[in-house]
């Protein structure tokens, strides 16, 4: 886990300072809303459709107890007694009111914790692989990387001002649990005769004109990196589109320029930057890997886990379904699901913030994680722990077992409180969630990701989900589009549109219309919803969905 | 031709509360939609705007929200401002905690 330098500590708490100033001259009249919105954006404050929202970065997702706890209180003390964990592993607080922004961000700061570039047109937070340094998978924990890119990023004087905002996401795997294909750049470690580097990829994003990001490098050095990603986020700078807002992010230069014509001016500016960099960056590596070094992993017999695992039928279906292998034989990575059949995706409770604070420090070496998914997770169980977990998890509603499943849905905020928003999006996802489990289909189902996004934006992630859907304002009514076949992994793809929109109270039935079919497409009950759609592709789906088009051309 | 011009209220939110008001015709704020002054000529409803843009220091981002006249004053036309006199619908926050405003 970082802890703060007493550089980091001097540069926040002088930052919190000084936006505890603008906001007492906003308040006093002296600032216009004009002269404080982008001051208040820096630090990660929105004005949203009822109040004000505090967006608080988890840098990589990693949290300790005394931070998740202090995260509680923040929620208790300032909000509505929960917080929100979004897509870009943040947490959001709806309800502040604006004179206790500068409370809460001292609060923040307390634990090493702050809001800085949560918005606005800077590098955002570094998101990073939820399993990182725990992972059977992992060629090395990125997250000393990631912690590197944060303090690169940080009030980085040539990328305050960007065409638009820019996101990096990093993964140690091979296996992509960090999206980094719909990232401006994405980065993958990789090992090549012993050296550890990176392969770079760029120009991903979803939003309005989603795109799959394409090889920048298949390999650059570690020494490298820095010099050579600070290369690429300046050839963009300089010639990325600032005419015009949708056209401004690096998806879009890299498509006009093509990624060889990118990949050339990259390579040249990388030669001009390359000299700056010294080896500072490396020194300041190798003291932020200490950070993270592995914990000390206890052995001890995991014989009560078989038992319970044998025994009881409740505790077999979680295990089977939340927790993933850890790198540690004896250990495992335990998925805390805060999608409770028909609650909010992503919203824990304050009390609900400190069971699991208290679990990470009594069973999980007080390491905690949140994952783009909108779940929590303890990274690093000892197997013999789980039964005890379980049982504290069931106490408070966060024992459900769901993960990868039909209702452990991506959803966004939507038009419950996004001022961006065309239409909702949290209800949808409590909607298909409850009839799944009405159903009792969910387990038969199986492997099956929905991700639904209020917008065009597409924070919901609506284009790489198996099924997404997309909530729009169609001449005043909220419709809701659907694509399938969207992938947010190494696979990653975009899904393809099935037709016309539904109406807010057909969306729930078009959806299992669709899973429907799917049950009756599958070759066994092996086959995923993304391998059928992959192999019998849109028109069974189409035909279920839109039934009179059918019987019109007939 | 102008498309003819629709009721509208001036809606924004407080600086300090965040929270969504209406300009009411006795030029004060008011929580509550039906309170607000429903307008409904063209010219008078960018005088009132000017009104409220001028107390920058009380309120944020002002403008003109469709409308129209209901039994109890003025009621939304869109979803969006239906969902703002009322609040999110996961959780019986916002607006729906302190007076009921009851989604038609």
């Amino acid at each position: 886990m970082y802890r703060y330098s007493e550089f980091d500590t001097a540069f926040l708490a002088e930052r919190n300072a000084q936006f505890r100033a603008q906001v007492e001259r906003r308040i006093d009249g002296s600032l216009t809303e004009d002269e404080f919105k982008p001051l208040r954006l820096m630090n990660g404050l929105y004005l949203q459709l009822h109040a004000y929202m505090l967006r608080v970065a988890v840098p990589y997702g990693t949290l300790s107890s005394a931070q998740m706890r202090q995260l509680a209180l923040l929620a208790e003390k300032w909000d509505k007694g929960y917080g929100h964990f979004t897509t870009r592993q943040n947490i959001q607080y709806n309800w502040p009111k604006l004179n206790d922004v500068p409370d809460m961000l001292d609060a923040l700061a307390e634990v090493g914790m702050h809001a800085i570039q949560t918005s606005g047109n800077t590098i955002r937070n570094v998101t990073a692989d939820h399993f990182a340094g725990a992972a059977a998978d992992e060629v090395a924990d990125p997250r000393p990387y990631a912690e590197l890119l944060r303090q690169w990023s940080t009030d980085h004087p040539e990328f305050q001002f960007m065409p638009r905002k820019f996101k990096i996401a990093i993964t140690g795997s091979e296996n992509d649990r960090a999206v980094i294909k719909a990232h401006d750049i994405g980065l993958q470690l990789v090992e090549r005769d012993g050296v550890l580097g990176a392969r770079v990829i760029v120009g991903g994003g979803l939003g309005r004109t989603p795109m799959i990001g394409k090889e920048l490098s298949e390999f650059v050095a570690f020494d490298d990196l820095l010099a050579y990603l600070e290369a690429t986020v300046s050839v963009w700078n300089q010639i990325g589109r600032r005419d015009n807002k949708y056209k401004a992010r690096i998806k879009i230069t890299v498509h006009e320029h093509g990624i060889d014509a990118i990949r050339a001016k990259v390579n040249e500016r990388f030669l001009q930057v390359r000299p700056q960099f010294k080896g500072a960056d490396m020194n300041l590596l190798e003291e932020i890997k200490g950070h993270f070094a592995a914990p000390a992993f206890r052995e001890a017999s995991v014989a009560s886990f078989e038992s319970a695992y044998t025994n009881d039928p409740v505790f077999r279906s979680w295990v089977d379904t939340n927790i993933a292998p850890h790198k540690n034989a004896d250990h495992a990575i335990v998925t805390i699901s805060i999608k409770k059949h028909g609650q909010t995706p992503g919203d824990a409770t304050a009390e609900q913030m400190r069971v699991m604070a208290d679990l990470a420090e009594e069973f999980a070496y007080d390491e905690l994680r949140i994952s783009h998914e909108q779940n929590v997770i303890l990274p690093h169980v000892h197997k013999s722990d789980l039964p005890a977990i379980h049982a504290k998890l069931k106490e408070h509603e966060l024992a459900t077992a769901n993960i990868g499943l039909i209702s452990d849905i991506i959803a966004c905020p939507g038009m419950d409180y996004c001022a961006l928003a065309t239409a909702r999006s949290i209800p949808v996802a409590q909607e298909i969630a409850t009839r799944f489990e009405d159903l009792k289909l969910e387990h038969d189902i199986g492997h099956l990701k929905i991700k639904i996004s209020g917008c065009i934006n597409a924070c919901g992630h609506h284009h790489v989900g198996h099924i997404g859907i997309l909530g729009l304002d169609r001449a005043g009514v909220e419709n809701y589009q659907i694509t399938l076949g969207g992938d947010a992994t190494e696979t990653a793809a975009v899904g393809d549109r099935t037709g016309p929109g539904f109406a807010y109270d057909e969306i729930v039935p078009a959806v299992e219309r669709i899973v429907e079919a799917y049950l009756d497409l599958r070759d066994s009950a092996e086959e995923t919803f993304l391998e059928t759609y992959r192999r019998v592709g849109m028109a069974p789906f189409k035909a279920v969905l839109y039934p009179e088009a059918r019987a019109n051309a007939a | 031709m102008a498309r003819a011009f629709t009721p509208k209220v001036v809606t924004a939110n407080d600086l300090l509360e965040g929270d969504v008001i209406y300009q009411t015709e006795d030029d004060s704020w008011s929580r509550d939609l039906s309170e607000a002054e429903l307008i409904t000529d063209e010219a008078h409803a960018q005088v009132r705007l000017l009104d409220a843009a001028r107390q920058a220091n009380k309120i944020v981002g002002a403008y003109l929200a469709d409308a129209i006249a209901g039994d109890k004053g003025p009621e939304p036309t869109h979803f969006r401002e239906d969902f703002r006199r009322t609040g999110p619908s996961n959780y019986a926050h916002g607006k729906q905690e302190t007076s009921p405003q009851p989604r038609v």
